[in-house]
């Protein structure tokens, strides 16, 4: 599925419901579902700062794709976290590095969150795209 | 009479549902009254204070200082007792930090601080200590959150130079022995600061009862509007202290070689005032004389005894017969990371603050990431409390599937 594909689709998921609480029920159960991480791999370099709750964030490289875990010890931060990996883990780095990662804003769940939140999402979208912006200047340069 | 009325946000309905706004400890919410003075002040009596020989320079200037003794009387202060205007509960405690503290905290001393106070009743303290090689003592609070009066006394040496603790913490909810700790502090030669910021709120406050040295508070908690703040000092301590920041009307003349600073309390006014908002400090504390308590003990009974009966939940700060509760419960529950709840609770049109609360080293003392608070105010109701007791549930719910 292409980064646009999968945001298309979380988009509808998300606007499928009317409820604001049915819309976090939906989120808590992506956070759920979400693997996560081992204790050893939540490490305090993994740990995005700015986040009310803690979200750690790791990430591999295969070739010129980039693959994406992370971890949150609050649900809904984990579901939030989960949209994203979604869209953007397994795609190719210079894809993620020129994204403008506004679909977050279609999902409502910008506006509807908390600063503190809000901020902790710009934090979640700023690592994701500073790993994939060095990742993809490496490849530039080989 | 119905004080729901004096305040316009409690018609909102975030996301279609009516605001149950339980955030008060963060700040209040803004009456009529407050509003309209402040209006007026703005529109209609406008004038910089202390300056001018016109009319309106005048008028302000009155209502300024008719202010100062309105706070005054509220707290109980004599005449010869200082009230200064600052910003806030936070300049106050920095003010006296860059003030008191810095005449009377040298290297080797030491300064007594509460576990559970508010990060603008230790930072201060804290630069204040690195600058003078001076050493920050922690006065611990108990599994119950009450502070020990024995730990006080064992606090205390000989190069104490300054208690400072919370009335009412804004996580605990406890009433602290102000006045068992004044007595300690005293017979030590040990003065004693109070961060009222919480205490004014919910306490009767007599700052000659309390026997406290410092009294300090915000505003903004107490319906008046934000960027206001009181500082309370006996007569006798602030007098002879230098400025805190220079210009303005704190000075009674200016030369190249000297400069002669005014008396106090203006002597720690720096600047052009707050003098559209500190005169709305006058409706906001007749009204909260006026509402009084409301049906805060029985949203108080209700909630501790609900809060008890749930056994994933834990609350801070239990009350005792030495620690009475204010309507400020800060919780956490089992499995459920307290941002979750307050999420949900947001959408449900709950109000609730949810982290550390500026205060981190009290969130390492119970060991936890951070807490769920919900802290009522007089116009708050037992059916509100009912409701987010109701709401609480179906969120751990949520949560817990
Ligand atoms: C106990 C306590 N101290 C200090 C403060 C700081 O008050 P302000 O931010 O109004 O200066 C607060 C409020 O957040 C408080 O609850």
């Amino acid at each position: 599925m292409s980064i646009e594909e999968a945001k298309a689709a979380i988009v509808e998921e998300l606007l499928m419901y009317d409820d604001w609480l049915d819309r976090y029920e939906y989120i808590i159960s992506l956070g759920k579902d979400l693997p996560g991480l081992t204790d050893d791999r939540k490490t305090e370099d993994r740990l995005i700062k700015g986040c009310q709750s803690r979200v750690w964030l790791d990430s591999r490289r295969e070739g010129s794709r980039l693959f994406f875990d992370a971890d949150s010890d609050a649900l809904i931060t984990r579901g939030i976290i989960a949209m994203l990996i979604r869209v953007y883990s397994g795609q190719e780095a210079a894809e993620i590095a020129s994204d403008d990662f506004l679909f977050v804003k279609r999902t409502g769940l910008v506006d509807n969150l908390s600063p503190t939140r809000a901020n902790g999402l710009a934090s979640m979208i700023s690592t994701i795209r500073g790993i994939a912006a060095e990742a993809a200047g490496e490849d530039g340069g080989r | 009479m119905d004080y729901r009325k004096q305040f316009p946000q409690l018609e909102e309905k975030p996301y279609g549902k009516p605001l149950v706004y339980l955030d008060n400890a963060a700040t209040s919410l803004r009456p009529e009254c407050v509003v309209r003075a402040w209006e007026e002040n703005a529109f209609r009596k406008n004038a910089n204070i202390h300056r001018a020989v016109h009319h309106f320079s005048a008028v302000a200037t009155e209502a300024f200082e008719k202010t100062r003794a309105d706070v005054a009387s509220f707290i109980g202060a004599g005449p010869s007792d200082q009230i200064v205007f600052t910003s806030g509960t936070t300049q106050a405690i920095n003010l006296l930090s860059a003030t008191y503290g810095d005449v009377a905290v040298g290297e080797g001393d030491n300064v007594v601080v509460g576990e559970e106070e508010h990060h603008s009743n230790i930072v201060p303290w804290q630069m204040l200590c690195r600058r003078k090689g001076a050493q920050l003592r922690v006065l611990p609070v108990g599994e119950d959150g009450a502070i020990g009066l024995q730990e006080l006394d064992n606090l205390i040496d000989k190069r104490t130079r300054l208690v400072t603790v919370a009335h009412v913490s804004n996580v605990l909810g406890l009433v602290n022995p102000i006045s068992e700790m004044a007595e300690r502090c005293h017979s030590r030669g040990v003065p004693l600061l109070v961060d009222g910021a919480q205490g004014i709120v919910h306490e009767k406050v007599d700052v000659g009862a309390l026997g406290c040295d410092f009294y300090v508070f915000s505003g903004h908690k107490i319906y008046a509007a934000p960027g206001t703040g009181v500082l309370y000092a006996r007569k006798g301590l602030m007098e002879d202290l230098p400025p805190y920041m220079g210009g303005g009307e704190m000075i009674a003349s200016v030369g190249w070689e000297k400069t002669e600073y005014e008396r106090a309390p203006r002597r720690f006014e720096a600047g052009t005032q707050n003098f559209t908002s500190v005169p709305t400090l006058s409706p906001a504390l007749e009204l909260a004389s006026q509402m009084g308590r409301g049906d805060l003990d029985g949203i108080t009974g209700y909630m501790l005894e609900a809060l008890a009966g749930r056994k994933r939940v834990h609350l801070y700060g239990k009350p005792s017969p030495a620690a009475r509760k204010v309507p400020l419960f800060s919780i956490t529950v089992d499995g459920v990371h307290h941002e979750d709840i307050a999420l949900i609770l947001d959408k449900m049109g709950i109000a609730v603050r949810s982290g550390q609360m500026c205060a981190e080293p009290l969130m390492h003392r119970f060991g936890v990431e951070g807490m769920l608070r919900a802290s009522f105010a007089p116009y708050n109701t037992l059916e509100e409390a009912q409701y987010f007791i109701e709401s609480l549930d179906r969120a751990v719910e949520m949560l817990s599937r």
